[in-house]
């Protein structure tokens, strides 16, 4: 069926933009998150806006459901193909438009690299806030797609708060914008509401970005406790002292270990947690919450505290922290990589009771994670060849989730709910909020094309009516439709 | 209207529904039937009996900008939220507060300001002190902010949980209660600003920050565009992190005031604000205290005077890149004084946000004439701060909006408050989506939504 469609496809996008070799194409079966996998039909590259709309309108004529995919750097499979499908591949749309310093924005097209968004601004005094962790390699356009954070969300915010127009293929093929730079166009927000749909709503093609300005000043603390609780006593009181610093991290026990014996970071040997504390901003400000998180730390229990003074020194303090997921695979045959959040209150009772449900079930957890907004990123560690252990590990992953939920917080703070967490939302959400998230679908893609299957655990088709499901529905037994 | 069977159901719904007043009236169209509903399950049930009976929903605040967006094309029955006015939850260590829809900006901020922290969003003064204070829902459904934005964002910027009541009684929820969250759609960013044709907004939830130690403002007078936007460009980019950049100018022959606030520490402010006078240049002065046209977005006088009719002159927002701010003060004057207008204009330069106000004195066709005019240059390019590296396909067609924010109905009457919108033919499909029966505020927003 889908072999049909290779000759419009080399029309549009050219043969050296398409991919039939059954061996190529499973190097594209899945993104950042491994356990999901499944190759895709035909892999597709193309090289601008008009040739991703084209394939989008054979996709859609062809009734083809296609998925887009960025650096394929993302954690949660929200890039996973369909067996059955067109992999779109955005990461030779690499130019940067334009940088409008005057406006404080730049133009980038999907497959720009985050950081070479702040490498193209920096000599203009400018960077582009978002920061995940993967910045060197992950694309803009997966940014938008999952709503990218990092470690300095916490004081700039994410994706969407520095996104302010959107070039976008409909998934019926259509070149649209949303938005129109400003960040005050009239109608809809749909910037906001494309921001982090996980590339259910369309494939986007440009994006244009805020440009922030270089904070003067930069502060980059390191502070050692015994327990990860007196850590998170001091997270409290800094903010609840009305600092809100660049960044607050924190590490326990065995994630130190892990660093420490992968990188050399060198953090306090025998530490049940370190706690990293950056600060930008005016050098005035930055200088006297430094002196007061410094006295906080103290006043909790801190018992060592390093500060970096130049670039060198803040590089090795996070070198720890940077290294953290890879390290922790140095010590164990396979982990999973939790996301995870919490009300930044309620993190001493959480972690508690993962140490409890580690301790239980014999699993162990790293835990490294964004403490200043509540977001976990408990590591699981488990030996993949022990399926009794994979299902522990598994299973204790995903009472984490239930506990995040428990305590009024979300099943994930910016890895998305791809395929890995949809069975998760019914949990957070009730049928209706479902339902309703569903109409911005349907609105979007009435057809159910556009990277169905992620998300939403049991999508309706658009146009039934809520409640109830009785029988098979009618343009299902006809054959006109598909259950995504 | 006696044994009025609709009024029957709407009150078995919500005890508080009764016959319309002419208070009751939105925009000039005076509805049949008012209700404040005390409950969530109330308002649920107010709106499915609404949908049982076809009526149309006009939701209502405070009242104060009933006079935004077009008046509705029909509108059966008013919501109020005055009811709906708790403070759920202040979860003061998450920087974190869920309130419901009819809570007044001032009086969130004065719970807010027990444990030093704040809603960061302006409430617009009015220049009268005669307009009731903005609730929280109104303020989201019109996605008002001021000054402020420039470092805290508009309210889709702050909002991180909503709860809306859908056209049918749906109550659908999305987001939460922490900051950092992006499992599913964010309804919170959709329902910001989009005028109540959505859903009602019944409750949502916000990101706070801390009340700062000190603020400060600094001004200077300029001798025209040119000048304000060189003032505005170096405040934007020093590292001196301005809270807000504003810009006002009475009339066209009158300066250009420029306004600079920053926020922090008492010490490091003194430091920071002569550092800012140095950018500033000759005449820059700071004071701890507001000038008077800050945030001032329209004169006194405007809606809500006391003692007169509800006739407020005619508001247009226009947004543009920063980059642009003298060819867009250009476009404005062209198409004021080719209709001999002279609006107030206020704004926000480094957002790219300017308000210009024509006075409720300007004829009908010189305010819509100037709307017009206005709107042909932007559609032009006339106001774009285009990166010449962008050539045209690349970057958005147009840079820059003209909506009228409000106007009195003879100028309503004769040109399109909204102009045109960027994916417009999407928001439509979202609409049919939401609000299949078009019962939701009908034709008060972009397009004739």
């Amino acid at each position: 069926m889908i072999d049909q469609l290779v000759p419009a496809m080399v029309d549009i996008c050219g043969p050296d933009a398409v991919v039939t070799d059954p061996l190529e194409l499973r190097t594209y079966e899945c993104d950042g998150l491994t356990s999901h996998r499944a190759a895709p039909a035909l892999v597709v590259l193309p090289q601008t806006a008009e040739q991703v709309a084209a394939v989008v309108r054979v996709c859609a004529g062809a009734r083809v459901p296609f998925v887009a995919r960025g650096s394929g750097t993302g954690l949660s499979g929200g890039a996973l193909p369909r067996t059955d499908g067109v992999l779109i591949v955005t990461s030779k749309m690499r130019r940067i438009i334009a940088i409008d310093t005057g406006s404080q924005r730049a133009i980038v097209e999907p497959g720009v690299t985050n950081l070479s968004v702040s490498n193209a601004a920096r000599p203009f005094g400018y960077f582009y806030a978002p920061d995940p962790s993967s910045q060197q390699v992950c694309s803009v356009g997966g940014n938008v797609a999952e709503n990218s954070g990092g470690a300095h969300c916490l004081k700039n915010g994410f994706t969407v708060h520095h996104v302010t127009g959107l070039e976008i293929v409909t998934p019926a093929g259509e070149l649209v914008w949303l938005g129109d730079g400003t960040g005050a166009a009239p109608g809809y927000d749909l910037v906001g509401a494309f921001v982090g749909s996980e590339g259910t709503l369309g494939i986007v093609t440009k994006i244009v970005v805020k440009l922030t300005k270089i904070p003067q000043m930069v502060t980059c603390l390191l502070a050692a406790f015994e327990t990860t609780g007196a850590g998170g006593a001091a997270v409290s009181a800094i903010i609840g002292a009305g600092i809100i610093p660049a960044a607050i991290e924190m590490m326990d026990a065995l994630a130190i270990e892990a660093a420490e014996a992968a990188v050399a970071c060198h953090y306090p040997r025998g530490a049940g947690a370190v706690l990293i504390v950056e600060l930008d901003g005016p050098e005035s400000d930055v200088r006297r919450d430094n002196e007061a998180v410094r006295r906080l730390c103290q006043q909790a229990g801190s018992t060592e505290i390093r500060e970096a003074v130049d670039p060198a020194e803040r590089a090795a303090i996070w070198a720890g922290r940077k290294s953290a997921f890879a390290a922790v695979g140095r010590i164990c045959p396979a982990y999973i990589v939790q996301d995870g959040v919490v009300p930044r209150t309620a993190l001493g009772t959480v972690l508690d009771k993962i140490a409890e449900l580690s301790a239980e079930s014999g699993i162990r957890v790293a835990n490294v994670f964004h403490a200043g907004d509540g977001n976990l990123h408990p590591l699981v560690l488990y030996d993949d060849s022990s399926a009794a252990d994979t299902a522990a590990a598994e299973e204790l992953s995903g009472a984490i989730l239930d506990l995040c939920i428990t305590h009024g917080g979300s099943i994930t703070g910016e890895h998305g709910v791809g395929v890995d967490k949809s069975r998760y939302m019914p949990k957070m959400f009730g049928a209706d909020d479902l339902d309703t998230m569903q109409l911005l679908r349907c609105a979007f893609d009435p057809d159910g094309l556009c990277n169905p299957g992620k998300i939403f655990p049991t999508p309706r088709l658009c146009g039934e009516v809520p409640g109830a499901r009785r029988g098979v529905h009618p343009l299902v037994a006809s054959g006109l439709a598909e259950q995504f | 209207m006696a044994g009025d069977q609709v009024l029957k159901d709407l009150v078995a719904a919500c005890p508080a529904a009764r016959p319309a007043a002419g208070a009751d009236a939105v925009a000039g169209v005076t509805p049949r039937y008012a209700a404040s509903p005390a409950s969530v399950a109330e308002a649920s049930a107010l709106l499915r009996a609404a949908a049982a009976h076809e009526l149309s929903v006009v939701a209502r605040g405070s009242g104060s900008r009933m006079d935004w967006g077009a008046p509705p094309r029909r509108c059966d029955l008013v919501v109020g939220t005055s009811r709906l006015d708790q403070v759920v939850e202040h979860a003061a260590g998450d920087l974190v507060a869920r309130v419901q829809a009819g809570v007044s900006l001032a009086s969130l901020a004065g719970v807010l300001a027990g444990a030093g922290q704040q809603l960061a969003l302006d409430q617009a003064p009015d220049g009268t002190g005669q307009r009731p204070a903005a609730t929280i829902g109104g303020t989201l459904a019109t996605g008002m902010a001021g000054p402020r934005r420039l470092r805290y964002g508009t309210p889709r910027d702050l909002v991180i949980g909503i709860t809306v009541v859908r056209a049918d009684g749906t109550v659908a929820s999305s987001g939460g209660k922490v900051v950092k969250n992006v499992a599913g759609y964010d309804l919170g960013k959709l329902f910001a600003g989009s005028y109540g044709t959505l859903g009602l907004i019944v409750e949502a939830v916000f990101r706070l920050h801390p009340l700062p130690t000190a603020a400060s403002y600094t001004t200077v007078s300029t001798g025209g565009p040119g000048p304000a936007r060189a003032a505005v460009a170096a405040a934007a980019a020093s590292e001196l992190a301005p809270v807000a950049i504003e810009v006002s100018r009475a009339a066209r022959d009158q300066p250009v005031q420029v306004g600079v606030l920053l926020e922090g520490d008492p010490s490091g402010l003194a430091e920071r604000s002569a550092a800012l006078r140095e950018l500033l240049g000759d005449g820059a002065a700071t004071s701890e205290d507001a000038p008077g046209w800050w945030g001032r977005m329209e004169p006194p006088g405007g809606p809500g005077a006391p003692g007169g009719p509800r006739s407020p002159g005619t508001l247009v927002r226009v947004a543009f890149w920063a980059a642009a701010l003298p060819r867009v003060l250009a476009a404005i004057d062209a198409a004021a004084a080719a209709v001999s207008a002279d609006p107030q204009l206020t704004g926000s330069a480094a957002s790219g946000v300017i308000y210009a106000a024509l006075p409720a004195s300007t004829s009908p066709g010189a305010a819509a004439g100037f709307v017009t005019g206005l709107r042909e240059a932007l559609a032009r390019g006339d106001a774009d701060a285009r990166p010449a590296s962008a050539p045209f396909p690349d970057s958005p067609p147009v840079l820059a909006s003209a909506v009228v924010v409000h106007a009195p109905p003879p100028v309503a009457e004769r040109v399109d408050l909204w102009g045109p919108v960027p994916g417009l033919p999407l928001m439509r499909a979202v609409k049919d989506q939401f609000d299949p029966g078009h019962r939701m505020a009908p034709g008060r927003f972009a397009g004739g939504i």
